[in-house]
C-alpha cells in the first residue's frame, strides 16, 4: 500500500523537478538577452571597435542585416529562442564559427581539469574532515579546520602562479602551459581543487561534529569500535549527505575557476572562451556559455535531488509523515529537524 | 584501522593522484629539431582570414605569415618596396594605381599569381563591407581592372593617396582566387584561406596553438631582408598563452622560442636572462589626449592649452611604461608615414599653465580647484582598460594637472567607451591608435570621421588635402601641417608611443618588427648554426 503510493508521487516529483529545471534554463536564457540587447549600446559600433570611421552607412546597415540585429528585439528573441530549441546556437560575431562548434571544441579540455579536479577535490575534501576528527590534539584540529576557509580565501591567479613558479619553471614536472597529455592536466586540475575541496571540507567537518554527537554513535563506541572505526564506517556515511548538497557549489566553483585557471596555465576550455568572449562582446557566444552554466547548476542540483532520497530511505519516510501531517493539520507545519533514525 | 593509519590513507590517496602525472615529463613541447620555434603570442588570433574585421596585433602576426602584400613597407625607412608587385605606378591623380606582379609567384595551392587574384582579393573585401577591415583602406573603390595577366590596376571614385602604404598591410594581404569559393565570413578557422606566404597553416587550434610548416619553393622575400642568417626556421608553432609572466618564463627556460607582448617592466628581466628584446613604437596617433570642444570647459583653447604644459610627458612614461617607450614628438609616432617632429612646441611648463589659466579667468577656490562664472574647472576623462599601464599614466596626468588646479575624474572602460563617445559625455579622451600611414590622422581628428566631435574647417581641409595628393613631398607637408595644427590648437596632447616588444632567445634571427610593429614576414627566420 505505502510502497504503491511512492511511485506516482516519484514521477510528479521527477517531472516538477525537469519543469524547475527548465524555468531556470529559459529565465538565464531570458535575462541574458534582456541585458545583452536592451542595455543602450549598439553592438555593431562595439563590433567594429569605434574603428569602422571609413565605413559608409550602408556597409554599416548591411552588417547589421547580417547579423539579425536591424530586427526589433521580440523578433530577435523569438528567432533565437527558436533556434536555441532547435539546437542552433548561433554563430560567433567574432570568428564567424558556429558556437556549438566553439563550445564542443572546448568542453573537452574543461571537463579534463574539472573532473579531475572534481575528484582531487573530493579526496582533499574528505580527507581534511576526516584529519580534523581523527587527530587527539585540538589545536591541529583547529588548524586543520583553518584549511578550509584558507583554501577560498586563496585567489586561483596566484595559486596556479606559485604552482608553475614551483612545478614547472623550478622542478621541470609538469608543463606550464598547454593541454599536451594528461601531465597538463594536474596543476590546473589541483588549481580548481583546491577551493573546491574547502567546501566540502566544511561542510562534511560541520556535519561530522553534528554526526559524532548522535546517541548511535556512542552506542557503537561503547561496544568498543575503535575511533577510526567509528569514523570511518558509521559516521561517515551519515554525514556525507549533506556535503552531497554542495555538489552544486562545488561544480559552480570548478567551472568559474576555469576562467582564470584556463587563462594562467594557457589551456582552451570553456573558461577561456567565456572570457574571450565577454571581452570583445560576442553576445551569441556569451548566451550560449550562460546557457551551458545554467544547464550544468540545474542538471547537478537535478542529480543531487534524485540520488539523495536513494542514498538516504529517511528522506521518503520523513516527505511522507509530513504529508500525512499537513493533511491532519491546515497549518503549515515546521520543517522537520534532522531526527535521529 | 586506527586514527593514525586513517590520516595516512587519506593523506597517501591525495599524494598519488598529485604524483599520478609526474611520470612523464612532456618533451613534445619542446622544438624536436633546430628547425622548429614556438612563439608564445598573449591572445588567440582569433580569425585568420586577412581581410577580417578581427586584426589584433596577434592575428597579424600569425597571418603576416600566410599571406604576401603587393608591396613591402622597409620598417627602418618607411619606403615601399617590390614584394609581390614589381613596382606600381599612380594613375589619374591618384584615382587608379597599376601595379606589375611578378610572373613567378605561386599560392600555397600551386595556382600562379595573376591579376585576377588582386582583383577578387580587393573585390571580396569591398562586397565584405563592415565584415572586413580592409573594406575601410579602400574608401572610395571602383573596381580593380585585369589589364593583362601580370598587371592590375585599382581603381577609386576620388583620389585615394593612403592607398599604398594600406595596400603593404596584412589585411589587403592577397589571397588566391580559390579562396573566394567560401564565403568571407567563414574563413576564420584559415582552412579556406590560400595566400603565398612563406608558411602555410598546418593546423589551428583556437584558444591553444597555430601550427605553420614553411613553403619549401618560397623564393620571393622582400629584397630588404636580406639572406638568412643560419638555417631557416621550417616550422613555427603560435601558442597562445595570456599571462605574460608565463611567456618570460617560458623564454628564459627554453619552453619558447620566443615570445610576444612583452611587457616594459620585464625588459630588464629577460635580457639579464640572456633574452634579446626587440621593441619597436607603433606607429600611428600616439598615446595621449583628445578634447572634446563641445564641453565648457575644453572649448575654452586656454584650458586646452593649460592642460598641455602642465602635464610634464616624461615623468608620466618613466612612472608608467618605462623608458623603453618613447615620450612623444607630435601626434603621430616616429615610425608613422608622414610623422614630423612637433617637439618645439611640446614640453612641460606648470607656471606657464596656471598664468594662462588666471588670465582666462579661471580662478582657484578654497578646494584648490579652478572655477570660472561657477563652474568647477573637472574634467571627465574617460580610457579604455585595453592597457594594464592606462590607469598609471592617467594617475600621474590626474595629480600633475591638479597642481595647476585642474580636477580630473578617471572612467576606466571596456567597449562601453564607445557609447561614452558618441554620447559626447566627456571632456577628454586617452587613447591611441595604430597605423601605418599618418592618414590615420583624418581617421582620427576629422569631422566626418572623428569619435571626439571635432569641428574645424582648418584641419579638415589639411586632412582632406593629405589623402587626395599623391605627390610625396605634398603629402608629407600636409601632414606635417596637420600634426603642428592639432598642436598648437591643443585638439591633441601627445604624451607617449605605444611601443611593441617581442622577445626572442639570442640564436634566433629574422624575427622583427615590420613596418606596422607587428611581428614582420619570417620568410628569413633562422637559427643561427651551432
Amino acid at each position: 500500500m505505502v510502497r504503491k503510493a511512492v511511485r506516482p508521487r516519484l514521477t510528479t516529483f521527477l517531472a516538477a523537478r525537469l519543469g524547475q529545471a527548465v524555468l531556470v534554463l529559459w529565465a538565464a536564457y531570458t535575462v541574458t538577452f534582456v541585458i545583452l540587447f536592451a542595455l543602450p549600446s549598439d553592438p555593431v559600433a562595439r563590433l567594429l571597435g569605434g574603428d569602422g570611421s571609413d565605413l559608409t552607412d550602408g556597409q554599416i546597415e548591411a552588417l547589421r542585416q547580417r547579423l539579425g540585429l536591424d530586427q526589433p528585439l521580440p523578433v530577435q528573441y523569438a528567432t533565437q529562442l527558436i533556434g536555441v530549441l532547435r539546437g542552433d546556437l548561433g554563430r560567433s560575431i567574432v570568428s564567424g564559427r558556429p558556437v556549438g562548434e566553439i563550445l564542443l571544441e572546448a568542453a573537452g579540455p574543461t571537463a579534463q581539469i574539472a573532473l579531475l579536479g572534481l575528484v582531487l577535490a573530493g579526496v582533499l575534501g574528505v580527507a581534511i574532515a576526516l584529519i580534523a576528527h581523527s587527530v587527539r590534539s585540538r589545536t591541529l584540529t583547529t588548524l586543520v579546520l583553518s584549511l578550509p576557509p584558507l583554501g577560498v580565501a586563496v585567489p586561483s591567479f596566484w595559486l596556479a602562479l606559485i604552482l608553475i613558479q614551483t612545478f614547472s619553471f623550478g622542478l621541470p614536472l609538469f608543463p606550464s602551459a598547454g593541454t599536451d597529455g594528461f601531465a597538463s592536466a594536474i596543476l590546473p586540475a589541483v588549481t580548481l581543487a583546491v577551493p573546491a575541496s574547502a567546501a566540502i571540507a566544511q561542510v562534511l567537518a560541520r556535519s561530522l561534529l553534528e554526526t559524532l554527537d548522535e546517541p548511535y554513535i556512542d552506542t557503537a563506541v561503547a561496544k568498543g569500535a575503535s575511533h577510526g572505526r567509528v569514523l570511518w564506517r558509521h559516521a561517515l556515511r551519515n554525514a556525507a549527505l549533506p556535503t552531497l548538497t554542495v555538489a552544486g557549489l562545488v561544480v559552480g566553483a570548478l567551472f568559474s575557476g576555469a576562467v582564470v585557471t584556463e587563462t594562467v596555465f594557457s589551456r582552451p576550455g570553456l573558461g577561456r572562451v567565456a572570457a574571450r568572449a565577454v571581452e570583445s562582446q560576442d553576445i551569441p557566444v556569451v548566451q550560449a556559455v550562460v546557457l551551458v552554466a545554467a544547464l550544468l547548476f540545474t542538471t547537478t542540483t537535478l542529480l543531487v535531488d534524485l540520488v539523495t532520497p536513494l542514498l538516504d530511505p529517511r528522506l521518503g519516510t520523513r516527505t511522507r509523515a509530513s504529508d500525512r501531517r499537513r493533511r491532519q493539520d491546515p497549518e503549515p507545519s515546521s520543517p522537520s529537524s534532522e531526527g535521529a533514525p | 584501522m586506527n586514527s593514525r593509519t586513517l590520516s595516512a590513507v587519506a593523506v597517501g590517496a591525495a599524494a598519488v593522484l598529485l604524483v599520478a602525472g609526474c611520470a612523464t615529463p612532456e618533451a613534445d613541447d619542446r622544438p624536436d629539431s633546430d628547425r622548429a620555434a614556438v612563439f608564445a603570442l598573449a591572445n588567440d588570433p582569433t580569425n585568420l582570414n586577412p581581410g577580417s574585421n578581427v586584426l589584433g596585433n596577434d592575428t597579424a602576426y600569425v597571418v603576416r605569415q600566410l599571406v604576401d602584400s603587393l608591396l613591402y613597407q622597409n620598417p627602418d625607412t618607411g619606403a615601399l618596396e617590390p614584394w609581390l608587385a614589381e613596382s606600381y605606378e599612380a594613375l589619374d591623380e591618384g584615382r587608379a594605381y597599376r601595379f606589375s606582379l611578378r610572373d613567378d609567384v605561386t599560392f600555397s595551392d600551386g595556382s600562379p599569381l595573376t591579376a585576377e587574384a588582386v582583383k577578387t582579393t580587393f573585390d571580396a573585401l569591398v562586397a565584405a563591407g563592415a565584415d572586413s577591415a580592409g573594406a575601410p583602406l579602400l574608401v572610395g573603390y571602383q573596381s580593380t581592372e585585369v589589364i593583362d595577366e601580370t598587371t592590375a590596376e585599382v581603381r577609386f571614385e576620388v583620389p585615394n593617396a593612403a592607398f599604398p602604404s594600406a595596400v603593404a598591410t596584412v589585411g589587403l594581404g592577397i589571397v588566391s582566387p580559390a579562396t573566394q569559393d567560401v564565403p568571407f565570413t567563414e574563413r576564420a578557422d584559415g582552412s579556406a584561406v590560400i595566400g603565398s606566404g612563406p608558411f602555410v597553416l598546418e593546423s589551428y587550434v583556437p584558444d591553444e596553438a597555430t601550427e605553420l610548416s614553411r613553403r619549401a619553393d618560397y623564393d620571393w622575400a622582400p629584397a630588404s631582408l636580406g639572406e638568412a642568417e643560419g638555417d631557416l626556421i621550417e616550422r613555427v608553432s603560435f601558442r597562445v598563452v595570456p599571462e605574460a609572466s608565463i611567456r618570460a618564463g617560458g623564454l628564459q627556460n627554453g619552453e619558447f622560442d620566443a615570445i610576444g607582448s612583452v611587457l616594459p617592466t620585464d625588459v630588464a628581466s629577460i635580457e639579464a636572462a640572456g633574452g634579446l628584446a626587440i621593441s619597436r613604437p607603433n606607429p600611428g596617433v600616439v598615446f595621449g589626449l583628445s578634447f572634446n570642444t563641445t564641453r565648457p570647459g575644453p572649448s575654452d583653447p586656454a584650458v586646452r592649452s593649460a592642460v598641455a604644459s602642465a602635464i610634464d610627458a616624461e615623468v608620466v612614461r618613466d612612472t608608467a611604461v618605462t623608458d623603453v617607450y618613447a615620450v612623444a614628438t607630435s601626434s603621430l609616432g616616429s615610425t608613422t608615414v608622414g610623422w614630423a617632429d612637433q617637439s618645439d612646441l611640446l614640453g612641460a611648463d606648470p607656471d606657464e599653465a596656471a598664468r594662462v589659466l588666471d588670465a582666462a579667468g579661471w580662478t582657484v577656490g578654497d578646494d584648490g580647484v579652478r572655477a570660472k562664472d561657477g563652474a568647477r574647472l573637472s574634467l571627465r576623462i574617460p580610457y579604455i582598460q585595453n592597457f594594464t599601464t592606462n590607469l598609471p599614466a592617467l594617475e600621474v596626468i590626474q595629480q600633475q594637472l591638479r597642481e595647476v588646479g585642474i580636477e580630473v575624474e578617471l572612467l576606466g572602460q571596456g567597449l562601453e567607451y564607445i557609447e561614452t563617445l558618441a554620447s559626447g559625455d566627456f571632456d577628454a579622451f586617452w587613447s591611441n591608435r595604430s597605423f601605418t600611414d599618418g592618414d590615420v590622422l583624418r581617421t582620427t581628428f576629422s569631422s566626418t570621421t572623428t569619435q571626439l566631435h571635432l569641428d574645424d574647417p582648418v584641419l579638415d581641409a589639411l586632412l582632406q588635402e593629405q589623402f587626395s595628393v599623391v605627390d610625396e613631398a605634398q603629402r608629407a607637408a600636409s601632414q606635417a601641417e596637420a600634426q603642428r595644427y592639432l598642436i598648437e590648437q591643443h585638439y591633441h596632447v601627445p604624451v607617449y608611443a605605444l611601443t611593441s616588444i617581442i622577445a626572442t632567445g639570442d640564436d634566433l634571427a629574422g624575427f622583427s618588427f615590420g613596418a606596422d610593429s607587428r611581428l614582420d614576414t619570417l620568410a628569413v627566420a633562422a637559427r643561427s648554426a651551432g
